[in-house]
């Protein structure tokens, strides 16, 4: 058992620090929630992909650079450490993509790939409805067979960043006589095409981080399903596991708030020293993720398949990020009300627990699918 | 003894839940937040109507002389409710600060009071539509001038930087201002915590998700369970702070207790609201996240949790333990 890295992976890793360092923006960019701030990370996101940085871990011939799934974790480590842009295109680079390595056709993959990897497209997963949220299964908006497409018809609501996003992914039940899980199609769809209507929604922080998308009889061509019709579910699976799994939360981004973390611990010498335990706590856990994430990609490298553990790790980043961000505002003291960078990520550090599964989906499923206990009422 | 609410007592909160509930304060905090203020001034001369503002004001300045219990109750229901204002300076805290005649005006409901007070607040809340604005420095009291103004999580607590200008007065003792606005802070966050409760057991009684409500599930149930516990437990040591302060007893240690008490309640109430709502409770149209803000904004003024909490031990140390 050994943390050494091999050469390839400290050139890498080298290589992607010298380029961020080079390139990080001095002042950060506006939120991306805004219509500014998003054309500025999608500028970003075209730097990143002239230096192929942008998805590493895709093949060469879609913009990445085959990099391993532990040099993508040492990019995020990199990335994160640098205090880089928020990636705009999470999304597509982290859900969108991977279901389309394991279900999309050769045409979709060329087609989709190279835009998103450039921050042409960005892309939004809409996939909750207002009667569906923990239980996806219940979704109602449709697809209809029509010549050579289908029809989509309904709403879909909370999708982030699709008040500005270019195209959108999600579920549609595509037979109308089917229940819960059968009967869905998994589908791409144009944000900008005929009978779309995006209504942005303000989050707790005022910006329009997500949206609801009505659609009307919106066509899309049988080439933008991915998978067969009828099969969404298992297509979306891929999706979760992926969400849920690694490249939602990498352990980078916990990594580098748990420094600024410290540094400001530092600067606040009067800090009571209960907060000083909780400084440690924020860091142990960031590394303990970290760890259990390198122990991650050396099962997948060796072959195995993220299952249920996906769940763990969603719960402990979540917790994580709540906790961390709580000590930093109650060692800011009396100006922890004040708008700024610790306020605002403590808002973004809320929203975990619930968004990619809630921490109480979560638990169940490490409980009965990792534990083996009975399945209790759903 | 007989540890509970009298029964005008009782009435009192009840008359002030009427009031409240019949008022739209969402609304009226909403409007507040930007920079209207109207229809929060005359919510605040309504509250006025029924004594707020004159409760910890002496009798010989036209107040009523109440006691820190009549208090909590007020600020329990003005948190409850989410009402904006610089209650707690003007209502709690400058009562006891100065015995001057404009505590006559702030009885009547006319005077609002802005107040800085270093380092427990640093900034002054509502100093623009305050027409007394005070910081405390030690003993010396004197005016300020508001400065910038500061955007905070909590947009319906209008804050601003203050500078201080000539002592006007001193204070030889400011501590039971202090304790007093500590208190009532206290009494805000039960409040506000108890209507995150409330909304929270509402949303799981009618969200359905497989098919049953999502208060059918023990995750949420047991989630909802703590939040009433901690609220539960929380309570009494607010009330008794109030006692302590209105018959004698550790003042300190027992109004920091309740503040630490009831912050953390309110927190876990705050963060469990959430929750329970999910991605609705996210977004700036539903009220929940007023409410959010409000508790973490609170938790941090007249005194943070680390200041109160030290301030019980040193009590404790001090051999103040029964
Ligand atoms: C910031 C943010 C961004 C988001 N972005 C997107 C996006 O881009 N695309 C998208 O499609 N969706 C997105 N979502 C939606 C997200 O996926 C849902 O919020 C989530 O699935 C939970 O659904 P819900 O909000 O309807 O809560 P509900 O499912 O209504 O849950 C409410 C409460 O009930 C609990 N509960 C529900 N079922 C059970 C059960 N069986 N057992 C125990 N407890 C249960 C939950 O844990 C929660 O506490 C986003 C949400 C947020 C907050």
């Amino acid at each position: 058992m050994d943390l050494d890295l091999d050469e390839h992976a400290r050139a890498f890793r080298a290589e992607v620090r010298d380029w961020l360092a080079e390139h990080v923006p001095g002042t950060p960019l506006p939120s991306f929630d805004t219509a500014e701030g998003f054309a500025r990370h999608r500028e970003w996101e075209a730097l990143l992909a002239d230096a192929r940085l942008s998805a590493v871990a895709w093949p060469e011939e879609y913009g990445g650079r085959d990099a391993s799934l532990l040099e993508w974790v040492l990019f995020e480590e990199e990335y994160y450490a640098a205090g880089a842009p928020g990636r705009v295109n999470q999304n597509g680079l982290f859900m969108l993509a991977p279901t389309l390595f394991s279900h999309g056709t050769a045409e979709q993959r060329r087609r989709v790939l190279p835009p998103m990897a450039r921050g042409e497209q960005v892309w939004a997963q809409a996939w909750s409805e207002p009667d569906a949220g923990s239980d996806i299964a219940a979704l109602r908006s449709t697809a209809t067979r029509t010549d050579g497409g289908w029809l989509l018809s309904g709403q879909k609501t909370w999708s982030s960043r699709a008040a500005f996003a270019d195209r959108a992914f999600g579920l549609f039940r595509s037979d109308p006589d089917s229940e819960r899980h059968r009967g869905l199609t998994y589908v791409m769809v144009d944000l900008r095409a005929e009978g779309v209507r995006v209504r942005p929604i303000a989050q707790l922080d005022g910006e329009p981080g997500f949206a609801e998308i009505f659609l009307d009889e919106v066509y899309v061509p049988d080439a933008d399903v991915i998978g067969e019709p009828g099969d969404g579910w298992r297509v979306a699976m891929t999706t979760a596991n992926n969400e849920r799994g690694l490249s939602l939360r990498s352990p980078g981004r916990f990594l580098a708030a748990a420094a600024r973390l410290v540094d400001l611990w530092r600067r606040e010498e009067a800090a009571d020293p209960a907060l000083a335990g909780r400084v440690a706590d924020a860091w142990i856990g960031a590394r303990a993720y970290q760890l259990y994430t390198y122990g991650t990609v050396t099962r997948l490298a060796e072959g195995a398949e993220l299952g249920p553990e996906s769940s763990v790790n969603k719960l402990f980043w979540s917790q994580l990020d709540v906790a961390l961000h709580e000590t930093a505002l109650d060692l800011l003291g009396p100006s922890a009300e004040l708008r700024g960078p610790w306020l605002d990520g403590w808002l973004f550090a809320l929203a975990g627990p619930i968004y990619g599964g809630t921490d109480q989906i979560q638990r169940n499923t490490v409980a009965e699918r990792l534990l083996g206990l009975p399945r209790g009422p759903r | 003894m007989r540890f509970a609410l009298s029964a005008e007592q009782r009435q009192f909160a009840e008359s002030l839940t009427g009031l409240l509930s019949a008022a739209d304060v969402a609304t009226v905090a909403r409007r507040w937040a930007g920079g209207e203020h109207e229809p929060g001034l005359k919510l605040w001369r309504r509250l006025a109507e029924v004594g707020v503002t004159a409760l910890a004001v002496p009798e010989h300045r036209d107040g009523l002389g109440a006691g820190a219990v009549e208090l909590v109750v007020a600020f329990e229901r003005l948190g409850y409710h989410g009402v904006p204002g610089p209650w707690t300076d003007t209502a709690a805290a400058l009562p006891a600060l100065l015995d001057d005649e404009l505590l006559a005006g702030v009885a009547a409901g006319e005077t609002l009071a802005s107040l800085r007070w270093d380092p427990h607040v640093p900034h002054a809340l509502d100093a623009d539509v305050a027409d007394t604005r005070i910081a405390v420095d030690g003993t010396d009291l004197r005016v300020f001038t508001p400065g910038r103004s500061l955007s905070g999580v909590d947009g319906s607590r209008r804050l601003f930087e203050a500078v201080p200008g000539d002592v006007i007065a001193s204070c030889p003792d400011p501590g039971r201002a202090f304790d007093q606005a500590a208190l009532a802070t206290a009494a805000q966050l039960l409040g506000a915590g108890r209507w995150l409760l409330d909304r929270s057991v509402d949303y799981a009684r009618q969200r359905v998700q497989y098919g049953r409500t999502i208060g059918e599930f023990q995750a949420v149930k047991h989630l909802l369970a703590d939040v009433a516990t901690r609220l539960e437990l929380a309570g009494p040591l607010v009330y008794g702070a109030a006692v302590a302060l209105d018959a004698g007893g550790d003042v300190p240690r027992d109004v920091s207790a309740a503040r630490v008490a009831a912050a953390d309640a309110a927190y876990l109430a705050a963060r469990t609201g959430l929750q329970v709502h999910g991605a609705i409770g996210y977004t700036a149209e539903h009220p929940l996240g007023l409410w959010l803000a409000k508790v973490r904004a609170l938790t941090g003024t007249w005194g943070t949790q680390a200041f109160h909490r030290s301030r019980v031990l040193t009590a404790l140390r001090a051999g103040s333990v029964r």
